[in-house]
C-alpha cells in the first residue's frame, strides 16, 4: 500500500492531461445532473401513485411502491452493467443508471413527504369536489415543497458520487479515466483524478448544504 | 320562499352501532341564517354531512338544492350539490405556503374548468378580480400577497370565508367556524358571515356551541339534544333559559 502511494506522488499536472480530466469530470457532472433531473421528474408520478391516501390507485398503490423499491434495492453498479450491455459503453448508460437510482431514492422520499403534508387543506378542497390531481397540485405539492427540494439536493449529491463509480464499469465520465489509469499502471494520473474527484464531491456537499439551509 | 334543505325522518347510526340521531325533520328556506346548536358530540357535524350528502344517512329522506335522495346522493347529484355549496370548517384549511390570493382562488376547484384555481398565476383574469373583491369583502385586500401562514387565526378564517364565497354558492355551510378563535376574532368572523350572506343572498347554516354566536347571528335556531330536534324556532323567540336547557345534560 505504502509502495502504491509512493508511486502516486507527485500527481500528474501536465496541462494536456488536466484538460482531459476536466472534460471527463464535466461528463460525469452531466451524467449526474441530467440523470437526477429526469429521475426527479419521473419520481413525482411514482410518488403520487404510491402515497397513502393521496394516490388515485387505492390499494393498487403498492404496485408503484414495489417498483420503486426494486429500483432502489438493486445496486446501481448492477443497473450500470445492465445498461452498458443494453446500450453500450458510455454516458447514456451512466445517465440511465442515475435516472433509475434517483427514482428509487426520490420515489420513496417524495411519497413520504406527500403523506406528511397537512391534511386539513386537502380535506377542505376535497369537500368542494376538487379532483385528486387538483388537490395534489393545489395543496399537497406546495406543502411538501421544502422536503422535495431537500430530497432532490441529496439525490444530486448522491448522483455525483455514484456517477464517478459508474465509470469503472464503462458507463462514462471520470471513473472511466480512473480505471484506464489503474489498468495501465499510470499511478500519477490516478492520483490527480482522485484529487479532482475529492475536490468536486466536497464542493458539491458544500453547495447543496448551502442550498438546503435556504429552503424552509 | 323556496326550500334549500328539507329533511324528513332522517336517522344516522355509525357502523360501530353508535346511534347519533333519529326522526329528524327540518326545513331550511332560501336566504335563512340558521344556527345548528347542541353540546359537544350532539351530532351537529354528522347532521350537516348527511344533509349535503357527504355521509350516507341510515334512514329518511333529504332534498338539498333540488336533489332528492335517500341514504346518499348519486355521484352526479353530489357533484351538482357541491357546485352550489361553500364550506368553512373549524380549522381554516388554508395551504400555508401559498399566498392568500391563491388560497382564495382555490375555492374555484371542483367547478367546471376549476383546475386553473391551483395557483393565482394560472387563474383567469376575471377570477382574480373576483378573488380580490372577495378579499375586500372580508376586509383583507391588503393581505392578498401575504403567505397564508403569516395570518392570525381570525384573518385565516376570513380568507377561508372568501374562498367559500368565490364559488358564488347558494348555500354556505360552516361547522364550528369560530370555535378555535379568541372571543373578539370569533365575533368578527361571525359578523362577516352574517353580513356577507345577507348581502349576497346566500343561505347560511352554521353549527356552534357558543350561546352568543347562536343568538347574535342567526334568524333561526335548531337545537339538537339526545338525538332529536329539541326545538326549532326563530331566534327572536329563544331565551337564554331555552339555550341552557340545550346544553345541560
Ligand atoms: N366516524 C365515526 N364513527 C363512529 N362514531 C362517530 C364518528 N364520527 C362521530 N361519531 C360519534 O357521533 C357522535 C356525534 O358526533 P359529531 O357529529 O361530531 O358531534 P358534534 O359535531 O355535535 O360535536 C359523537 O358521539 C361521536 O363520537
Ligand atoms: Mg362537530
Amino acid at each position: 500500500m505504502a509502495q502504491l502511494v509512493g508511486r502516486m506522488i507527485p500527481p500528474n499536472v501536465e496541462p494536456g492531461f488536466l484538460l482531459r480530466v476536466f472534460w471527463r469530470m464535466i461528463e460525469t457532472f452531466q451524467i449526474a445532473v441530467v440523470g437526477t433531473a429526469i429521475g426527479v421528474v419521473l419520481s413525482l408520478p411514482f410518488a403520487w401513485l404510491s402515497a397513502k391516501d393521496i394516490t388515485p390507485l387505492g390499494p393498487f398503490r403498492h404496485i408503484s411502491r414495489i417498483l420503486v423499491s426494486l429500483f432502489r434495492t438493486v445496486p446501481d453498479l448492477v443497473w450500470a452493467l445492465l445498461f452498458v450491455s443494453a446500450v453500450g459503453l458510455g454516458a447514456v448508460a451512466g445517465t440511465m443508471t442515475i435516472v433509475v437510482d434517483t427514482i428509487g431514492f426520490c420515489g420513496r422520499f417524495f411519497a413520504e413527504a406527500m403523506e406528511d403534508a397537512d391534511e386539513r387543506p386537502q380535506e377542505a378542497l376535497f369537500a368542494i369536489g376538487a379532483s385528486r390531481f387538483s388537490v395534489l397540485c393545489g395543496a399537497v405539492l406546495p406543502d411538501a415543497l421544502p422536503s422535495l427540494t431537500n430530497t432532490t439536493l441529496f439525490a444530486l449529491e448522491k448522483a455525483v458520487r455514484s456517477s464517478v463509480v459508474l465509470g469503472l464499469v464503462g458507463a462514462g465520465g471520470i471513473g472511466q479515466e480512473l480505471k484506464v489509469a489503474f489498468d495501465l499502471f499510470q499511478y500519477k494520473n490516478a492520483s490527480t483524478i482522485i484529487l479532482v474527484i475529492f475536490t468536486i464531491v466536497v464542493l458539491m456537499e458544500f453547495v447543496t448544504d448551502r442550498l438546503r439551509s435556504k429552503v424552509q | 320562499m323556496t326550500a334549500i334543505i328539507r329533511a324528513h325522518d332522517l336517522a344516522k347510526s355509525y357502523a360501530n352501532g353508535k346511534v347519533v340521531f333519529s326522526s329528524i325533520g327540518l326545513n331550511i328556506a332560501s336566504r335563512e341564517r340558521v344556527a345548528l346548536i347542541g353540546s359537544n358530540g350532539a351530532g351537529k357535524s354528522t347532521l350537516l354531512k348527511c344533509l349535503i350528502g357527504l355521509l350516507p344517512s341510515s334512514g329518511g329522506e333529504v332534498v338539498t338544492l333540488g336533489e332528492s335522495f335517500r341514504s346518499a346522493p348519486s355521484v352526479a347529484q353530489l357533484r351538482r350539490i357541491r357546485r352550489q355549496i361553500g364550506f368553512v370548517f373549524q380549522h381554516h384549511g388554508l395551504v400555508s405556503r401559498q399566498s392568500v390570493l391563491t388560497n382564495v382562488l382555490q375555492g374555484k376547484l371542483g367547478l367546471p374548468g376549476g383546475w386553473r384555481g391551483w395557483h393565482h398565476s394560472i387563474a383567469k383574469q376575471h377570477w382574480r378580480e373576483e378573488a380580490m373583491q372577495a378579499l375586500a369583502d372580508v376586509r383583507l385586500l391588503g393581505k392578498a400577497g401575504a403567505r397564508a401562514d403569516a395570518l392570525s387565526g381570525g384573518q385565516a378564517q376570513r380568507v377561508a370565508i372568501a374562498r367559500a364565497l368565490i364559488r358564488r354558492p347558494k348555500l354556505l355551510i360552516a361547522d364550528e367556524p369560530a370555535a378555535s378563535l379568541d372571543p373578539a376574532a370569533g365575533h368578527d368572523v361571525m359578523r362577516v358571515f352574517s353580513e356577507l350572506t345577507q348581502e349576497q343572498a346566500i343561505t347560511l347554516v352554521y353549527t356552534t356551541h357558543d350561546m352568543e354566536h347562536a343568538l347574535d347571528y342567526s334568524d333561526r335556531l335548531i337545537a339538537l339534544k339526545a338525538g332529536k330536534v329539541f326545538f326549532d324556532r326563530p331566534t327572536a323567540h329563544v331565551t337564554r333559559a331555552d339555550l341552557k336547557d340545550v346544553f345541560d345534560a
